[in-house]
């Protein structure tokens, strides 16, 4: 038994939580805090420490030093009631390859301590809100990759719990099922659910969370919400290619009085790219091009990638450690931004 | 939508942070119904407990027979124990094999974060291969049977000798579930589990008398554990005798749940 009242204002508190695989320092001091009833981001590549940090919060693997607590509860000390509040998916679906949709969720209601006709029904209930119902005989052999994922997301609902982990909810999946995966995930959060979700894909990061940790080498390197994050990035990019590439010259000329700014002609290709700020000011340029009879073959809008925000806010994209230092010094304005 | 609205974290109270026996009995009734649906879905992994029985005892009945035993008919109450030791005693440890698969399965990772008896899939898988013992065991007598062995020991006797044999295989298998635990792939617990089960249960009375065999190998064979079992499901099955074999088997049994259950148990507890 344990005391009933416990602050959960938080649903996570996390304080340098570190895990050590051999000498490789999987996550090293990340500090995390995550309010109840918000989605938060974690953003980072492969390997950043992602899935490990979220391992330890879900009580699947014990770290090394530091400590979390799940709505006030230890996840070392207090773990089962830990498990009692959080449904975890994982990068990988954890359900039952043998077994059918209904039947893996049969099982876990069970294991939850449901009885008698209560597990079909929740069953039959998620596989219809997932839209899996005709899937629902299926041995899991046969189901997509999107499929699984959404049964996974459905097996971890079942407790109904407050707080949800999902690990790279979209990795993998292609850009149709990802909206998809992304609907649901809003529906759950209008629920009142707190989420914690890692990604790689900033858009991802910025479609669906309210604050963003930019976790890199097992070290969160910048924490905000993802406005503060895309201004400490820096701007979409203009990119233009010309008809004829002798035009180069005046359309460089051009871009510099009406967008204020120098382009940067890639070699080869002839491509012209320029930081857009306004993008307002586009409208000008391609006015005044007109004007001067400069043809456009091709024109886009480069949005700043996952690579971008990582060489802006540690200087490398997947360098050494000692620039990972040298980065996070000179970067305090976003640590500050919190 | 009511499908996916989280019950708010309002009464904290009911929480608990351990499991109660009931649970754990729940948990692991639940994980041996997973069990048995993934036999009902894949029948072809119950291969080696009904066509091994029937195939290995009509093969070795008629390949040995007349050597050992003069003909067919005399030599089957010597070899349908030793047999029917042998095959259950061998699929015991596919509980290992199994266990290893599993663990590297991704549903094990949600096992883990669910609020259950950790031990749950480990107790449920051991509960369902009580079955795969059960098939064995009724198969190779029920062969028997149709070859003309007839036990003098009778209906009753025969089943107690069924109940031992599966009780030793099933603490046997508590041996592979410890390998299970620690070996980095099924593969490797199959080849740890032939090494020790093949000797063993070659190197016994289960195919030939003991006295047949060179002095230093029959001094193996009757300190053998496997040898006890034998003669223990012989005298049961041709005499109806429940003898000092049979004790030493179950002892046997007890000692290898004592040694290993706690390693596998603490092992399990690490990984899990």
């Amino acid at each position: 038994m344990v005391s009933t009242t416990r602050p959960t204002e938080l649903a996570i508190e996390a304080r340098g939580l570190v895990k050590l695989f051999g000498s490789n320092r999987a996550v090293d001091g990340v500090d995390l805090t995550v309010r109840t009833g918000t989605v938060y981001g974690v953003l980072g590549p492969n390997g950043a420490g992602k899935t490990t940090t979220i391992s330890m919060l879900a009580t699947l693997l014990k770290p090394d030093a530091g400590s979390a607590k799940i709505f006030g509860f230890d996840v070392g000390t207090e773990s089962q009631i830990v498990r009692q509040l959080i449904g975890v998916t994982g990068q990988y679906a954890s359900v039952d390859e043998n077994l059918s949709g209904t039947e893996n969720l049969v099982l876990f209601s069970k294991l939850l301590g449901l009885r008698g006709s209560a597990p079909k029904r929740k069953a039959a209930e998620l596989l219809e809100e997932f839209g899996l119902t005709e899937a629902a005989r299926k041995p899991l052999k046969s189901f997509s990759g999107g499929m699984r994922r959404r049964l996974d997301l459905a097996a971890s609902l079942i407790a109904q719990p407050p707080l949800i982990f999902l690990d790279e909810p979209t990795t993998g999946l292609d850009p149709r099922t990802r909206g998809q995966m992304w609907d649901t995930i809003r529906r759950l959060v209008a629920g009142g659910s707190t989420v914690l979700l890692t990604t790689q894909y900033l858009d991802e990061a910025d479609q669906l969370a309210d604050r963003v940790a930019v976790i890199d080498k097992g070290r969160v390197v910048a924490e905000g919400t993802s406005g503060e994050l895309k201004s400490s990035v820096g701007t979409a990019a203009l990119q233009l290619r010309l008809s004829e590439s002798s035009d180069i010259p005046s359309a460089r000329e051009l871009i510099r009085s009406t967008l204020g700014v120098d382009s940067v002609v890639s070699e080869g290709t002839g491509q012209l790219t320029a930081p857009m700020q306004h993008a307002d000011l586009v409208t000008d340029l391609l006015l005044a091009l007109r004007r001067d009879n400069i043809a456009v073959a091709e024109i886009s809008v480069q949005q700043p990638t996952l690579d971008e925000v990582f060489l802006t806010l540690t200087g490398h994209g997947t360098g050494t450690p000692a620039e990972t230092e040298k980065a996070r010094r000179a970067t305090p304005e976003l640590e500050n931004a919190r | 939508m009511t499908a996916i609205t989280p019950a708010l974290l309002q009464d904290t109270g009911a929480l608990r942070n351990h499991v109660g026996a009931r649970q754990l009995l729940s948990n692991t009734l639940t994980m041996a119904w997973r069990g048995l649906i993934k036999i009902r879905r894949t029948p072809e992994q119950l291969i080696d407990v009904t066509v091994q029985p029937i195939l290995f005892t009509v093969m070795f009945a008629y390949i040995f027979g007349g050597a050992i035993a003069g003909n067919v008919q005399q030599y089957l109450p010597l070899m349908i124990p030793g047999i029917l030791v042998q095959t259950v005693i061998t699929t015991s440890m596919v509980t290992g094999v199994q266990l290893r698969e599993d663990m590297d399965k991704g549903v094990f990772d949600r096992f883990k974060s669910l609020p259950i008896a950790r031990i749950a899939p480990l107790a449920g898988a051991l509960l369902t291969d009580t079955l795969r013992y059960a098939i064995a065991t009724t198969l190779t007598f029920a062969t028997g049977w149709v070859m003309g062995y007839h036990p003098a020991g009778g209906f009753g006797a025969v089943v107690l000798a069924g109940l031992i044999v599966m009780l030793c295989a099933w603490s046997l298998s508590w041996i592979w579930a410890f390998f299970g635990v620690i070996a980095r792939s099924a593969s490797s617990v199959q080849g740890i589990s032939m090494i020790v089960l093949f000797p063993l249960t070659f190197l016994s009375n289960a195919f030939v008398p003991a006295d047949s065999l060179p002095s230093w190998l029959r001094a193996f064979a009757n300190v053998n554990p496997v040898s006890h079992l034998v003669t223990a499901v012989r005298d049961l099955a041709n005499n109806g005798q429940l003898g000092m074999a049979a004790v030493w088997a179950v002892l046997g049994g007890v000692v290898v749940v004592a040694t290993f259950a706690p390693l596998t148990v603490r092992a399990y507890m690490r990984k899990a």
